[in-house]
């Protein structure tokens, strides 16, 4: 296989894992949160996470995976794995953030207008759902996004291994590094034209009825 | 500890993705300077390596320090890097074993066309350090822990000067191709090893000014293999396996012969495990 391809499919697999992955947790969080009135505490802590600084959460999973580590027995350092969690955390906050600040903006208002017309709380959650599906592509676009332009913690934990797991950001580092400016920027348009589809993907989703 | 471990393994499960196996026999990592890497070195050597052992090299390219580091934690199994001081003490302490010297090209100092401190006409490597210091001409060094950063340190403490705080000495904490375009950019001087000037710094405006056969500007590069006594999980039988393969007759021809019909001399030479400079 063409071994740009190859990369950017790594890359689309890495930040879609890690996007899903950090999804599960922070969605119904971030529901949860949100329909639960403000939260200052949380809030804070989740705006907070929103500038976790990726190298030191890279430093963190490299400590907590390398071979002399708690988790070394694993094996995972240096691994596509160890790079979807690390990521998973830095767009977790991103994601429950954004869905959290966006659900609680229209909860009292939907539920008001669900129950006024004999509808049950559950009905009113669902209706909120459906309701904050824009909200929710914002969340997880700013979390993809986040993930596929990243290149601290990826490097950290993933290593930048030919075949294994290089990225396109850790590519595009490579590349200028070597010297190679074109090669580079080809890989950036290449960066940025993939987030574009997504983002249109995810859009295109957010508008369907 | 057990809970995080179960906890990680669910996650796993979750994405669908194997653990994969503790003991990883047919992987061999290799934590190394970016010099040998991003000149396309391995790339040149490693494939045959991979059909005759039936091992996948991975390759952390790294500056010297990080690779140590790295390979410090059990995290790699074998390291080719470029710095005697600190390969002896990773020795020392135990983490190191089968050291050997691998290749040896020099190192150079590049700078602009113009010249301002005369290195050119230096008697030494010392001596032209001391010309920039007097000149206060702009200098890159990396600042990081690489091996080149190492031999540059070396040099300003052999001219007896120090050059930190001084308004014209600039660390740029990257690696020598980004620190090649800086001193480009900035119409400053730097240390570099021959592999990577000419492949990037050929692309800059700067100049090799003083590129002579000076054994104060020798670049060794070594392989050590990472301690199995200290860390039981390496590779140790692999390691052994690529050490032999690269002191191995016709790949060290090999070596010597990469880009030599483009440059018109040798990226690295040969050593055979002959050190130059002694490591202990």
């Amino acid at each position: 296989m063409n071994e740009t391809l190859e990369i950017t499919l790594r890359s689309l697999w890495v930040s879609g894992a890690a996007t899903l992955l950090a999804a599960a947790f922070g969605l119904p969080l971030g529901l949860w949160l949100g329909t639960r009135g403000r939260s200052h505490l949380a809030a804070t802590f989740l705006y907070a996470g929103m500038g976790l600084p990726p190298v030191v959460v890279g430093l963190f999973f490299y400590f907590l995976f390398s071979r002399s580590g708690p988790l070394g027995a694993l094996g995972l350092l240096y691994s596509l794995p160890a790079v979807i969690i690390a990521e998973s955390v830095l767009a977790f906050p991103l994601i429950a953030g954004f869905t959290m600040a966006g659900v609680a903006s229209r909860f009292e208002e939907v539920r008001k207008l669900v129950r006024s017309l004999g509808g049950s709380e559950a009905q009113a959650l669902l209706v909120l759902l459906t309701e904050s599906r824009k909200v929710i592509v914002a969340a997880l676009a700013a979390g993809f996004g986040a993930v596929i332009s990243e290149v601290g913690a990826v490097t950290i934990v993933g290593g930048d291994i030919r075949h294994a797991t290089r990225v396109l950001t850790t590519a595009v580092v490579l590349e200028t590094r070597k010297g190679d400016l074109e090669l580079a920027a080809t890989l950036g348009v290449i960066l940025l034209g993939v987030t574009l589809v997504v983002s249109g993907v995810l859009v295109a989703f957010g508008e369907r009825r | 500890m057990r809970k995080p471990l179960v906890a990680v393994s669910a996650l796993l499960l979750f994405l669908g993705l194997q653990v994969p196996a503790a003991a990883k026999s047919h992987l061999l990592r290799l934590a190394t300077t970016t010099s040998v890497n991003d000149s396309g070195l391995l790339d040149f050597i490693l494939p045959q390596f991979e059909k005759e052992s039936g091992l996948k090299v991975e390759v952390v390219a790294v500056g010297t320090g990080q690779a140590l580091a790295i390979a410090g934690r059990g995290d790699a199994d074998a390291v080719l890097v470029h710095a005697p001081d600190l390969e002896a003490r990773f020795l020392a302490e135990g983490k190191g074993v089968d050291h050997t010297c691998i290749a040896k090209n020099n190192f150079l100092i590049v700078g602009p066309e113009s010249d301002p401190a005369d290195v050119k006409n230096a008697a030494d490597a010392v001596d032209a350090f001391r010309r920039i210091f007097q000149k206060g001409a702009l200098f890159v060094s990396r600042g990081d822990n690489s091996g080149t950063y190492h031999k540059e340190r070396a040099l300003w403490k052999k001219a007896g000067l120090v050059p930190d705080g001084q308004p014209w000495y600039l660390e740029s904490g990257s690696g020598m191709g980004a620190t090649l375009t800086l001193a480009s950019e900035k119409d400053a001087y730097t240390l570099t090893d021959l592999g990577t000037f000419l492949f990037v710094g050929s692309k800059t405006r700067l100049k090799p000014l003083f590129d002579r056969d000076d054994p104060l500007l020798l670049n060794q590069y070594s392989f050590m293999a990472v301690n199995p006594e200290k860390f039981p999980w390496v590779n140790a039988e692999g390691a052994r396996a690529l050490r032999s393969y690269l002191l191995r007759k016709d790949v060290q021809a090999k070596i010597g012969a990469y880009m030599k019909d483009r440059f018109g001399r040798s990226l690295f030479e040969p050593l055979a495990g002959r050190c130059i400079i002694p490591v202990k």
